[in-house]
């Protein structure tokens, strides 16, 4: 049954290339890109714990490493994708050893501050960012001679990077320190007595969690092909974690499908009113009030009762 | 010289305003252990809410218009914590999602109500002349908002260690549950501390106001500042809300005057070394 699920879910995402347009196109490979993030914020969230409201460090500053290496000085896109992945883990690995000295709402309160003060950076150091205005004229990279300009090729493209992502995640979450992440999650201390040091295994998740963030930013930058400031907002960071928290955090397909419904939200919501951000908060009440352990489990709960019948 | 004694007292008053909303912040964390992130959003209302009143009626004094939008950003607070917070009782983590939720929800409808320009504040007028003290002018405001800042913290630091109310506040912060043992009514007691909390942001916002204006991103902008403060006082602490708003202003004031690009990242440090050697800052009791 589950097996089945995962087949149609996978198989249904080769579809929009063969039926679509241009915009659901668009539109698919955008929700590719926010599962990604989500995923990773959810190694954290759901897997680990802890939560976190700075998620947009990574995406964002992974897109801008790679926006201004490109633009600015001249290299080519896979040094700069090497380069932006690179310092987005090695700020990920500063970061966590400055956030991960609390844990709670002391951790939220960190990453939180440590995410607006970059973005604050982005908005002032207009010299190197070019400040409100964003940077313009990005160009999209050709992997292996092949040109992602059009949506479908973007969108093959995506969908490749989206998988390799999902099973990396996937053996990450599933493996032996995978298990031990969540040991630590539920009863560190009990893990600490059992010899495991709660502290790396919560920090290089955190590092892993900034690698695929600095993925998904780059796809983001590709696909925008512009990068602005609002991309280090706390807009950002608390979409992926409604993504998680709506889709069911530590489930491995919740959260994304958790980032799908928020970015088609987003998408048909800005067709009709211009208050994304109170739609947003909105949201947040609602699901945090009336489906506080997400959309995925509440449907698969109600799912699995149907199938029980009625007792 | 003149440079520094200006900047020194823009600091001062910057660490006062920091000072006012940063201790609600402190307050409410204290006792709830609950990280109000609604509280930039409570701040900017306080300002949009002057800048109105101030335009609107020729004459108003500001500082009744302080005191009156105290009272109603503290009836929205204590609506919301009533209405929502209540019922998220021992969720420390939905608690602090709703209030994020809140402060999206706070600043799209001041964005939709005043939209996107901003609107400066009025200084009272018997204010607007500058000082001479000691061969030196300083801005009349600003040596009148350190002045308050200085008020407010005595008071509070009486009203919490000299009352019944403050008792009660200080037992529910030690030890919850002992405190509803012994009869004290601890979800009131929230419900007053949140009010209080917002209440006094929404004031700090409109004495903010004639030095900062109300404009759509106040919010975000005074958030990570009030973060910053109470991780490196320590979160629950007056004394530490006390003295890390004053570094604070410092640091943000003259970072951003003598190397404005980087201030930002001056910002950073002295929270990266407090968290680094002082986890529960400067003058925390407990870890957060």
């Amino acid at each position: 049954m589950k097996w089945l699920g995962t087949i149609l879910l996978g198989g249904s995402l080769l579809l929009p290339p063969l039926l679509a347009g241009d915009f659901y196109i668009n539109l698919a490979s955008q929700i590719l890109i926010a599962a990604i993030f989500a995923l990773s914020l959810n190694l954290l969230v759901g897997f680990g714990g802890m939560t976190s409201l700075g998620h947009a460090s990574y995406l964002g500053v992974a897109a801008y490493i790679s926006a201004l290496l490109t633009s600015r000085y001249g290299f080519g896109h896979g040094a700069a994708a090497f380069i932006s992945i690179l310092g987005t883990a090695a700020m990920a690995a500063a970061f966590g050893v400055i956030a991960l000295r609390a844990s709670g709402i002391g951790f939220l309160m960190i990453t939180l501050a440590l995410s607006q003060v970059l973005w604050g950076l982005a908005y002032r150091m207009s010299d190197i960012t070019n400040g409100d205005n964003g940077i313009t004229g990005l160009t999209r990279p050709a992997p292996f001679g092949i040109s992602l300009e059009t949506p479908v090729a973007f969108y093959w493209f995506v969908l490749i990077v989206a998988t390799i992502a999902f099973v990396m995640m996937g053996i990450f979450v599933s493996s032996a320190f995978g298990s031990s992440l969540k040991g630590v999650r539920d009863q560190p201390r009990r893990m600490a007595a059992l010899g495991f040091n709660p502290w790396l295994i919560r920090w290089i998740t955190f590092v892993y969690s900034g690698f695929w963030g600095g993925v998904s930013g780059l796809l983001y930058v590709y696909y925008n092909q512009y990068i602005h400031p609002s991309s280090l907002s706390t807009t950002t960071s608390a979409e992926a974690l409604l993504g998680v928290i709506a889709g069911g955090s530590g489930t491995l397909g919740g959260p994304a499908v958790g980032a799908a419904l928020v970015l088609l939200l987003k998408n048909y919501a800005s067709a009709y009113i211009e208050r994304w951000n109170m739609l947003l908060g909105l949201v947040f009440l609602f699901i945090v009030l009336v489906m506080p352990a997400g959309i995925v489990p509440g449907v698969s709960r109600l799912m699995s009762g149907l199938r029980r019948g009625p007792r | 010289m003149q440079f520094w004694i200006i900047q020194g007292l823009n600091s001062l008053s910057l660490g006062g305003l920091l000072f006012l909303l940063s201790s609600g912040f402190s307050l409410i964390f204290g006792l709830m252990r609950l990280a109000n992130l609604t509280h930039g959003a409570f701040f900017m209302l306080g300002t949009y809410f002057a800048a109105t009143a101030l335009r609107s009626f020729e004459g108003l004094n500001l500082w009744v218009t302080a005191l009156g939008t105290g009272v109603l950003v503290a009836a929205i607070g204590g609506l919301f914590e009533r209405l929502v917070l209540t019922r998220l009782r021992g969720n420390p983590l939905g608690q602090v999602l709703v209030t994020l939720g809140m402060s999206f929800i706070i600043s799209d409808a001041c964005l939709m109500i005043w939209g996107g320009d901003s609107i400066p504040v009025p200084t009272p007028r018997n204010l607007q002349a500058p000082t001479h003290l000691f061969g030196f002018v300083f801005p009349t405001y600003r040596l009148v908002l350190v002045g308050l800042a200085v008020v407010a913290a005595m008071s509070l630091y009486l009203l919490l260690e000299r009352t019944r109310l403050g008792a009660m506040i200080r037992a529910g912060v030690d030890d919850p549950q002992m405190a509803r043992a012994v009869g004290i009514p601890v979800s009131n007691l929230f419900t007053i501390v949140f009010c209080l909390g917002a209440g006094i942001a929404g004031a700090a916002g409109v004495l903010g106001g004639p030095i900062l204006s109300a404009y759509p991103g106040l919010d975000a902008d005074m958030l990570p500042l009030a973060l910053i403060v109470v991780i490196l006082g320590g979160i629950g602490s007056l004394l530490g809300a006390f003295v890390g708003s004053f570094l604070i202003g410092f640091i943000y004031t003259f970072g951003t005057a003598l190397f404005p690009e980087l201030a930002y990242i001056i910002l950073f440090l002295p929270m990266i070394l407090v968290i680094a050697f002082r986890p529960q800052g400067l003058f925390g009791r407990v870890g957060a």
